[in-house]
């Protein structure tokens, strides 16, 4: 979790890279990655263009996560190239890719990891104060963004308050406020019924079009990946379904 | 009997209404519309009530009977029997490209029906998220994706059954000397 929620430091540069839609944002190259002997990508490439809403699908163990990891820098791949902005992302340090993931990556995970002492407004705000941006500003942009995905009447309240569907809209939120050219989503509704996850995926589908960003959704369930405009299937380490590109 | 529960209708707005309120369905044929409100009419469920004439052909108007409202009620406090087959053309489609063909042809069609299924899941769920669709679409649509899940569960499932399949070895012959 430290690894993509912002560690204070430098200020980031908040900001979304919108190049012009249909254009690629991010992309892997023939990547390959291994825990210790057991290999979870095989020869991986893949594109994701700006605007575009991918998802990224295939059963327990097949390496899509691990796939998620690598594009967004949290893992570096033992062969090939992650490249974003015209940068080769897999061949800078760790501080350089943490700037860039507080910059220009939002991460939402199956169980939001909202922090249960804060305010919905409070855990929105977060990625913008550990970023050096003022508390008055932070705020007032976390509230849009609660407004964004219908939970503004949560501002004051706190995680354990709660529904799991409202805890996961929160989470969206913060994932989104500071404006990232790319949303990953990791299993965003694995936790929550069918509605509650349906009410999710619409409120994401519609902000991240409104907002131009692109998403990457990794998921098992086929319904959720129907949210998507393409999908391509991880089997194995490898993709099944043609290319990634 | 459903639709005249909520008012008396000729057979013209029935049609029109049961088209509309299942959108997803085929649409009823007027045959088919006045056939069964003859059946009705004869069980004592239905009954005429007037007739109409407005710009056009009379038209006569029925409306549901007590017993019809009995019937009604007793049938939607049935449940329906789950299907003792169930057909599955994409088995029987797989099953023959591995007799006429072999592994790659059987993983071949079911990767392209899995395409396809993937599609018409995209389609009821851009649907779905269309604030102008009905609460009858919307049930219409849980429905068929829940179906497609379901193939899709299936198709995903003779994928790795056909990768895993081990072709039986022939015999070696039995040399006499």
């Amino acid at each position: 979790m430290n690894q993509v929620l912002p560690v204070p430091s430098e200020s980031a540069t908040p900001g979304l890279d919108t190049g012009p839609n249909g254009s690629v944002a991010l992309s892997a190259l023939s990547i390959v990655y291994s825990y210790g002997r057991n290999p979870a990508l095989r020869g991986v490439s893949v594109e994701l263009r700006h605007g575009e809403i991918l998802a990224v699908t295939g059963p327990s163990g097949s390496g899509k996560s691990t796939l998620m990891l690598c594009l967004a820098g949290i893992l570096v791949p033992d062969v090939g190239d992650v490249s974003f902005g015209g940068r080769i992302i897999s061949a800078e340090s760790e501080a350089e890719r943490s700037k860039l993931r507080r910059s220009q990556f939002g991460v939402l995970f199956q169980f939001g990891q909202l922090v249960p002492e804060l305010t919905a407004a409070e855990n929105v705000a977060l990625p913008l104060l550990l970023a050096g941006i003022k508390r008055g500003a932070a705020l007032s942009a976390a509230s849009t963004w609660l407004e964004r995905f219908c939970v503004a009447d949560l501002a004051g309240s706190r995680p354990p308050e709660m529904s799991g569907g409202q805890a996961q809209r929160v989470a969206a939120a913060r994932a989104m406020v500071t404006e990232p050219t790319v949303l990953f989503a990791d299993e965003p509704t694995g936790a929550l019924d069918a509605l509650s996850g349906e009410h999710l995926m619409t409120q994401i589908v519609r902000v991240a079009r409104e907002a131009g960003t692109s998403v990457v959704i990794i998921t098992h369930d086929a319904k959720i990946a129907a949210y998507a405009e393409r999908e391509i299937v991880v089997r194995d380490g490898m993709i099944e379904n043609g290319t990634g590109v | 009997m459903g639709l005249l529960a909520g008012g008396n209708r000729h057979g013209y707005d029935l049609k029109h209404e049961h088209d509309v309120t299942f959108a997803a369905a085929k649409p009823l044929a007027f045959g088919q519309v006045y056939a069964t409100i003859d059946r009705l009419v004869k069980k004592g469920h239905v009954e005429a009530v007037e007739v109409e004439r407005v710009d056009g052909p009379d038209r006569t108007v029925y409306c549901l009977t007590d017993a019809g409202r009995v019937e009604l009620e007793r049938w939607l406090s049935e449940v329906e029997s789950p299907v003792p087959h169930v057909a599955n053309p994409f088995a029987v489609k797989a099953t023959i490209a591995m007799l006429v063909g072999d592994r790659s042809d059987a993983t071949a069609y079911l990767a392209a029906q899995r395409a396809a299924h993937v599609e018409r899941m995209r389609h009821f769920t851009r649907l779905k998220t269309d604030p102008a669709t009905s609460l009858a679409e919307l049930l219409a649509a849980d429905y068929a994706i829940a179906h497609l899940d379901a193939d899709l569960a299936w198709l995903d499932l003779a994928l790795d059954r056909v990768a895993a399949f081990e072709v039986p070895r022939p015999a070696h012959p039995v040399v006499s000397t």
